[in-house]
């Protein structure tokens, strides 16, 4: 590999990382300004001006917290859940391409790369819940693993359907097909809900938070943890939700492209700076709606959300994916 | 029957049509909501800086009175103590010395008063229990402290002041226990 290239890419990695860092930073200030507007409140407002400087409190305070390990837990599984959780919900983003040249990895597999490194991403919260040693982590964790097995599924069917319109693995193919206004959305509106459905459970965020529900199981697999191991696992789950609006962004709503911008005929350093841009925003709506969708929707209860998974969004998925099968053929 | 309401409805059990199961319309529906309400006035009041009005009968931190001339009311009987159901106030009785008469109106007075704040559940039972028009509830509000004991007020934060700027005014709330029956009968 020439030199140059391993210098770009790393700057390229340091920015998308500190990008990625700041944005889950800054979507724990959303998530409680937001959810304090829906409810008519006004929301984090003492730490500096609109509350903008309370990630930053949040974090000092997570730092200051007292290290605490359960006597009976399993010490290195314990201090590896949180790490392992982190790591799989930052290598996700290597793959998402966030301009014509502003990507880390042009992976011909990239999107198979994202569902492997999601379902990877479940043995963080196993690890933790079970290391734990306390019934309510493990049974967060036993919640976690199911249902992210179940709606996998559905989220790997409806991204077949995706491949099959751009018969292409790599998001930056997919990216670029949908140039102008041919975003996927608007041959897969069924796919694109189902997507957003699983990703949330994905995410676990509301209302698929069946791992975690304060209410039953007093914040589930991460029960047992304090300090910076919590604030990694709160972390990681802000990253998570980062990274899959901007895969939904990609797959689904067009990913870098605008109506009306034609990256090929710009300077290119303008040309990866817009479509940065372009994407970014995207990325921050899908954000917003998640946490929107998590103030409005209450929980679903554990056999309603395996019947939802199972009776209902693995078949529309099969019917959704025989569908387009169909429609490519005959129109493809 | 008679409504109670009119915002009562009548509910039926028959089966949902398929858009209803769908969920779909009505999520949309319930997310409108919410985002309605993300435009909405907020019904915060950022407290320090805003405060809202009371009613005149609010009843918030004590203060001792003194009379006319500058002298405690307070005799030490301990009848607001006794009423007390959280057991907030404790005192300590004095008898008063010659030349202290402008100090202390009656001959025996509380050389030691105290109300625990954090025990008070701001009843007003002191305030009634008191036969000399000693102690009364306020509209002010009792701030937070970091530290516990500093909940707990001894005479200098309950006594007000002798200077006509530093007199609590309790009229409204005396107002309102004397003509208790009056306005109970027609608010
Ligand atoms: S207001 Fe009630 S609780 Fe408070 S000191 Fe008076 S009697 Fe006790
Ligand atoms: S405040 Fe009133 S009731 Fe309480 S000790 Fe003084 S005089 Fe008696």
């Amino acid at each position: 590999m020439p030199l140059y290239l391993i210098i770009e890419k790393s700057v390229l990695v340091l920015f998308l990382f500190a990008v990625t860092m700041g944005v889950a930073a800054y979507s724990t200030w959303a998530e409680r300004k937001i959810a304090a507007f829906l409810q008519d409140r006004l929301g984090p407002n003492r730490a500096g001006v609109f509350g903008l400087l309370q990630p930053l409190a949040d974090g000092v305070k997570m730092f200051m917290k007292e290290e605490f390990i359960p006597s009976n837990a399993e010490k290195l599984l314990f201090i590896a859940g949180p790490g392992l959780f982190m790591f799989t919900a930052l290598m996700t983003g290597a793959v998402i391409p966030w301009g014509p040249n502003l990507q880390i990895a042009d992976l011909n597999i990239g999107i198979l790369y994202v569902l492997g490194f999601v379902s990877v991403g479940v043995y963080g919260i196993m690890i933790g819940g079970w290391a734990s040693n306390n019934k309510y982590s493990l049974f967060g964790a036993i919640r976690a693993s199911s249902q992210m097995i179940s709606y996998e599924l559905a989220m790997g069917l409806v991204v077949i359907a995706i491949i099959m319109l751009t018969g292409s693995l790599d998001l930056k193919a997919i990216a670029e097909q949908q140039k102008g206004f041919n975003w996927n959305i608007i041959y897969q509106p069924f796919g694109f809900l189902i997507y957003c459905i699983t990703a949330l459970a994905e995410c676990n965020r509301a209302p698929f938070d069946l791992p975690e529900c304060e209410t039953e199981l007093i914040g589930g697999f991460h029960t047992e943890y304090s300090s910076m191991k919590l604030g990694f696992y709160l972390f990681a789950e802000y990253i998570n939700m980062f990274i899959s609006a901007a895969v939904i962004a990609t797959l689904y709503l067009g990913g870098y492209n605008m109506p009306g911008l034609d990256y090929s005929a710009m300077n290119p350093i303008v040309g990866n700076a817009i479509a940065f841009v372009v994407l970014f925003t995207k990325t921050l709506l899908g954000v917003f709606v998640f946490i929107w969708v998590r103030w409005t929707l209450p929980r679903f209860r554990y056999d309603q959300l395996m019947h939802l998974g199972w009776k209902i969004l693995i078949p529309l998925a099969i019917l959704n994916m025989l569908l387009t099968g169909a429609g490519v053929l005959i129109f493809g | 029957m008679q409504k109670l309401t009119n915002r009562s409805k009548v509910v039926s059990q028959k089966d949902m049509s398929f858009l209803e199961k769908a969920y779909v319309p009505a999520i949309l529906s319930g997310m409108g909501i919410t985002l309605k309400h993300f435009f909405k006035k907020k019904s915060t009041v950022a407290y320090p800086e805003q405060e809202r009005s009371f009613s005149p009968v609010y009843r918030g931190r004590h203060v001792l009175k003194r009379d006319d001339k500058g002298a405690e009311r307070c005799t030490a009987c301990g009848l607001c103590a006794v009423a007390c159901p959280a057991e907030a106030i404790t005192m300590t009785a004095a008898e008063r010395q010659k030349g202290e008469e402008s100090l202390y109106r009656e001959e025996k007075y509380a050389a030691v008063y105290e109300i625990n704040m954090l025990r008070c559940i701001f009843c007003g039972l002191c305030e009634e229990a008191c036969p000399k028009e000693a102690i009364f509830l306020t509209p002010n509000i009792t701030p937070a402290y970091y530290d516990r004991q500093d909940f707990v007020y001894g005479k200098d934060m309950l006594v007000e002041g002798i200077a006509p700027e530093d007199r609590v005014d309790v009229s409204k709330r005396q107002f309102w226990r004397d003509n208790l029956e009056s306005t109970q009968k027609n608010p």
